[in-house]
């Protein structure tokens, strides 16, 4: 038995959640192995190598995947999976888009978005938003799951010196053709990953107040998100959205302004440690969730919150 | 050209969920149904084709119980030109739908199939894609814009760091994503129209899939409740709490 992790990288560095997922992966069996299939992609191969809970990196290194297509992968994965029992991989846009289609491949039925291993076969998953979590076990021979990242610590990555298998690509598929990313670029923290976040919602009314948001993020050192609100009204880019179909996030600190709090929104935020509410609504969903609430004109509040945070001698980072 | 959408009825967005005491589900009776949010972009989108003259056929189809039916008939009434409802009893997970959607795409032959991006009640995110390696087409998820080409489309994905666009071959699945456009309302004359417009009734078991689920639901329970917080009267007292009390800044 062991399991084959599929990491997520941009041919240079391995993605964070990666780091996650292996977590969850050594929870499930301690034989890791990790598959990074890229192009040019020696360094991830060498860095997931040194991570102490993997025991053997497996490398596919070939032009063809230079960028990520669903069907490549799948391809390769396919092919390795007779030697595992489990295959794991994030549950972000990335392990959402390729999973489903190695499980259907292999006859199995996926166990979608874990926030725990309660044993091998045996797994918790939020259903509904959030709003339960089921047990669920699966009685397939290989088992596909993916993990959700917030729920698990990511692995250390030093001291660990695993053996790096080179294999052959595969075939490279003629139906799909990568043609263009438009990653936005910043230096604040990962939204995934943040330890404080602040996010605006419609409250906001426009794009140009979002740098109310900016200015308490820049303070805190936070990531910005925002609801669906917001982004569907063009505020903020999609990259930026909280929620039951946007990201999870579950940070140290969590700011929410202007959000009114949707079932939807709440489902990718009330795990945070510590919520925040900024609405003059105070009847709110967004306040049941918050442990503090402040019911005032967010135009004021936020202002105000940002003098107050620069009257502090010490801000954690 | 044809196109498929699938189509899933769910408990609606707004209700509040309740699990069910002995820890066997949620509760539905009684509870208002409604199209799975992310169908009614793939509904959309199909019709905003077919009315650009690039498609001559849209179908909706849904697998589920018999009262499924009205999803599909929501669909008819939004400018789906027919309908099938695959009638199956009981749990049925997204392997088997992408099995029974691949016996309908063996039957109609279309050349897009779109689908909303994942179903708001399992939140899976499995099927479009499932479907997509059973017939080993490609699949284009979580899209945001769909540029129909001669033998191809150029589709936008909403990923983590931000959009990407690739490019596939027809025949091809879309999984939709909420910003893909505004969903219509349905007009009341054409609610009443879509009740003339046929849906084809299918037995799964007539398809010859097995559809008995591989997962099996030891207890569904409620999430862990988050302790009461309370209100703040000013700024001052929240940054004080913030940083005395809860010791987050």
């Amino acid at each position: 038995m062991s399991v084959l992790l599929i990491a997520e990288h941009n041919n240079k560095e391995v993605k964070p959640f990666t780091l996650n997922a292996i977590s969850a992966a050594s929870q499930i069996n301690e034989e890791v192995h990790v598959v990074v299939i890229g192009s040019g992609s020696d360094e991830v191969a060498k860095s997931i190598s040194q991570v102490p809970n993997v025991k053997k990196v497996i490398h596919v290194n070939n032009s063809i995947y230079e960028n990520y297509l669903a069907e490549n992968y799948t391809s390769v994965v396919v092919k390795l999976s007779s030697n595992y029992s489990h295959i794991v991989c994030s549950a972000n846009t990335f392990g959402k888009n390729l999973m489903p289609r190695i499980a259907a491949l292999l006859d199995v039925s996926q166990v979608s978005d874990i926030t725990k291993v309660i044993s091998d076969d045996t797994y918790l998953r939020p259903i509904y938003a959030g709003n339960a979590f089921a047990t669920v076990k699966s009685t397939d021979k290989i088992k596909c799951v993916t993990i959700r990242p917030t729920s698990f610590d990511p692995a250390p990555t030093t001291g660990g010196s695993a053996e790096i298998q080179n294999v052959e690509a595969e075939k490279a598929t003629e139906i799909s053709k990568f043609l263009k990313k438009e990653e936005i670029k910043s230096d604040r923290p990962e939204l995934g990953t943040a330890r404080v976040v602040v996010s605006g919602g419609r409250g906001m009314q426009s794009g140009e107040n979002f740098k109310l948001i900016t200015a308490v993020a820049d303070k805190l050192n936070a990531a910005i998100g925002a609801s669906r609100a917001a982004v569907d009204a063009g505020y903020i880019t999609n990259d930026h959205q909280v929620g039951q179909t946007g990201k999870v996030v579950v940070p140290d600190l969590y700011i929410a302004v202007g959000i009114s709090g949707a079932i939807q929104h709440l489902a990718g935020m009330k795990e945070s440690k510590v919520i925040v509410a900024i609405n003059k609504d105070g009847e709110a969903p967004i306040f049941s969730v918050a442990d503090y609430g402040l019911e005032a004109d967010l135009f004021d509040a936020l202002p105000k919150f940002l003098e107050e945070l620069n009257k502090l001698n010490t801000i954690q980072k | 050209m044809k196109i498929l959408v699938a189509v899933k009825r769910v408990i609606d967005y707004n209700v509040q969920i309740r699990v069910k005491e002995d820890g066997s589900g949620v509760i539905t009776d009684n509870v208002k149904m409604s199209t799975n949010p992310p169908d009614d972009n793939a509904i959309e989108e199909a019709v905003k084709i077919k009315e650009a003259g690039k498609a001559s056929e849209v179908i909706a189809v849904t697998v589920g119980e018999e009262k499924a039916q009205e999803t599909v008939r929501k669909a008819l009434a939004v400018g789906a030109d027919r309908g099938i409802l695959v009638k199956v009893d009981g749990v049925i997970e997204p392997l088997a739908v992408s099995k029974i959607l691949q016996k309908i795409v063996d039957k109609e032959k279309p050349d897009l199939v779109f689908m909303g991006k994942q179903a708001i009640d399992d939140d899976c995110n499995q099927t479009g894609q499932m479907l997509a390696a059973l017939l080993n087409w490609p699949q284009a998820t979580f899209a945001s814009k769909i540029e129909v080409k001669e033998k191809s489309l150029e589709v936008t994905r909403e990923i983590d760091e931000g959009l990407e666009t690739i490019e596939v071959k027809m025949p091809s699945i879309v999984t939709c994503d909420l910003r893909l456009n505004e969903p219509r309302y349905a007009s009341l004359p054409n609610i009443m129209k879509a009740k003339k417009k046929p849906i084809e009734q299918i037995n799964a078991t007539d398809l010859g899939v097995d559809t008995k689920p591989r997962i099996e639901q030891i207890k569904v329970e409620e999430p862990p409740k988050r302790k009461a917080g309370i209100k703040v009267a000013s700024v001052e007292e929240l940054v004080q709490k913030l940083k005395n009390e809860a010791k987050v800044i």
